[in-house]
């Protein structure tokens, strides 16, 4: 019982948080590129917030459910349909054995995730289930998903409270232009002060060579003092290498561990989605913060995700009138229970 | 330019720089910087990647801020890890060289006016120091290597290259530890996976382990293979105090 595919989609994959602790031997981590999408569609269906989802990129995959079970969509703005009517992103929805979901294309925005509440029943390998398809490890047989490939459920189908509470409101990654926030360094003392000036002021654009492993970007030249080769030292999530030709490759999931081109900054935790949701042609502008700022805008993030949590799992307005009856009930028969506890002995 | 320093590397990673140079003395300092740290066993670091010069520390600004996070270092830096980054672990990594499976060494040989029996004598029984794993997982970046032997790279590379091969590129040598395209000439091949993902540990060593070639025939080469094969061979690995 599980998920057919009746068509891949352009580059779909099944990810989680990622694979940690084996940098040191040159693993690289993989892992979703939008975190914040991923974590919201486990979220609407109640997974575990590391929980491995299908990730797909610009063409969404087409999948036949064999079973029952309930699924949540987010991140870029596909067209889903569900047995040819369009059904919401960004919502659980109940699926039933034999529903054909599609996809679609990505109006805006180039992730999507889709999320399931029975769990995908693929290998944990070395504490994940992304997908590393360089190495071929991890995910569906550590590769991409392919016409026909079928993934079966580990649970069984759930049951979940407050249904019809279960929805949010869509990210929206359609803006002409976005500011990407960035800690400057590790390595911005090898640039000059214009360089620095180009890089935090001119408009860069994404190109069409942008896949997992980083986003190359198109716009005014960025220059360094002297070299633009260092000792090869590790990359971090978002690093943003500046080589010779003087524009900027940013390193995004499926990053090499370790590189030699010189890194001008980091993009913030919060800022990597909007980032890699940007299109080819897209355009961005890279503004600078503190790292205190970063990490505060990081914590807010997973304070939003509570409030989510709890907002969703609160009745909606459509049922609330009844419940509240009940629960004032409730409450009366709670309180003789109270008595009762403390002292029993009357 | 003053050493040890912090390098900002976004909201989730610190590189701690030990240098700007690829040495023996820096390595030691990282292997004593990373063995501490990794003693403390911090909530919230998610992974620690030791290079030639500076050690990247990943963390999760949900335990840990910046500000912990250079206190924790700045305290570390001045631990000494007991001596344990003097004890040293050599891996012996059995290699059958030459013939079907050391194509190029016979170029190798050419190349440095020798035989191809000189080739495997300076290239085996000598102890290279692994400075970084990178590139592919167990890629090791090995120091150490007679300068006699470098040779350069193919002009043409290879498409695929076995998993297993040994080579020389440049100033360097290496394994190969997954099927991989690459331009660095041939010499051998070892029968034991460096990497296999369904083996705890999934990498046999780690930055700052010695490797030491050992040369076999091809029939002990068949042996161990299937001994690998099985999950039965035992890794020959020497501890010695420097």
């Amino acid at each position: 019982m599980g998920i057919l595919f009746e068509k891949s989609g352009l580059f779909t994959t099944v990810q989680d948080l990622g694979r940690t602790g084996y940098q040191k031997s040159g693993f690289s981590v993989s892992g979703v590129m939008d975190r914040r999408s991923f974590m919201i569609a486990n979220l609407l269906v109640d997974n575990p917030e590391n929980e491995a989802v299908i990730e797909f990129s610009m063409v969404g995959p087409t999948i036949r459910f064999t079973s029952d079970t309930i699924i949540a969509m987010t991140g870029g703005k596909f067209s889903p349909k569900l047995n040819g009517k369009p059904i919401h992103m960004y919502a659980a929805v109940y699926v039933h054995k034999g529903d054909l979901l599609e996809i679609g294309f990505a109006e805006t925005g180039c992730w999507g995730y889709l999320a399931i509440s029975s769990r995908l029943d693929v290998k944990n390998v070395m504490g994940s289930r992304s997908t590393n398809t360089k190495c071929s490890v991890g995910g569906f047989h550590g590769r991409k998903i392919e016409k026909n490939d079928q993934i079966w459920f580990r649970a069984k189908k759930r049951y979940l409270p407050y249904f019809l509470s279960r929805h949010l409101e869509p990210d929206d990654f359609g803006k002409e232009e976005v500011d990407i926030r960035v800690v400057m360094g590790p390595q911005e003392d090898a640039f000059t002060k214009k360089g620095i000036k180009t890089f935090l002021t001119e408009e860069y654009t994404v190109t069409a060579d942008a896949d997992r492993m980083g986003y190359r970007l198109e716009g005014p030249h960025i220059a360094h003092k002297g070299s633009a080769d260092i000792i090869s030292d590790g990359i971090p999530f978002g690093a943003i290498q500046v080589p010779s030709h003087g524009k900027p490759i940013i390193m995004l999931a499926d990053r090499q561990t370790t590189g030699g081109y010189t890194k001008i900054a980091t993009v913030i935790g919060v800022d990597i989605p909007k980032l890699v949701q940007r299109k080819p042609g897209n355009k961005i502008r890279f503004y600078p913060v503190s790292v205190k700022t970063a990490q505060e805008l990081y914590r807010q993030e997973i304070k939003e995700f509570d409030e989510m949590r709890n907002k969703i799992h609160h009745p909606c307005k459509e049922v609330l009138d009844p419940r509240l009856t009940a629960k004032r009930l409730a409450k009366l028969f709670d309180k003789e229970k109270e008595t009762m506890e403390v002292e029993p002995w009357i | 330019m003053k050493y040890p320093r912090i390098l900002l590397c976004g909201d989730s990673a610190v590189d701690v720089e030990f240098g700007d140079v690829i040495s023996d003395e820096i390595n030691q300092k990282i292997r004593n910087f990373t063995n501490v740290l990794k003693k403390e066993e911090i909530t919230g670091i998610t992974d620690i990647i030791p290079t030639f010069r500076s050690v990247l520390i990943n963390y999760d600004p949900r335990f840990l801020l910046y500000d912990e996070m250079k206190e924790i270092i700045e305290r570390l830096l001045k631990v000494d890890d007991a001596g344990d980054a003097q004890k040293v672990r050599i891996f012996q990594i059995p290699v059958c060289y030459g013939g079907e499976y050391g194509p190029d060494l016979a170029d190798v040989a050419e190349y440095g006016n020798m035989t191809e029996k000189e080739v495997i004598e300076l290239h085996a029984n000598r102890n290279y120091l692994i400075y970084m794993l990178g590139f592919l997982p167990g890629f090791a970046y090995l120091g150490g290597m007679d300068p006699r032997l470098e040779t350069p790279r193919l002009s043409n590379p290879r498409i695929r290259i076995p998993t297993g091969s040994v080579g020389i590129g440049g100033a360097q040598t290496g394994i190969y530890p997954l099927d991989s395209p690459g331009g660095w000439r041939l010499i051998g091949t070892t029968p034991i996976r460096p990497y296999d993902p369904d083996r705890e540990p999934p990498i046999l060593y780690e930055a700052g382990d010695y490797i030491r070639f050992v040369p076999i025939t091809p029939e002990e080469f068949e042996k161990i293979r299937q001994l690998e094969e099985q999950g039965q061979y035992e890794y020959q690995i020497l501890e010695e105090g420097e």
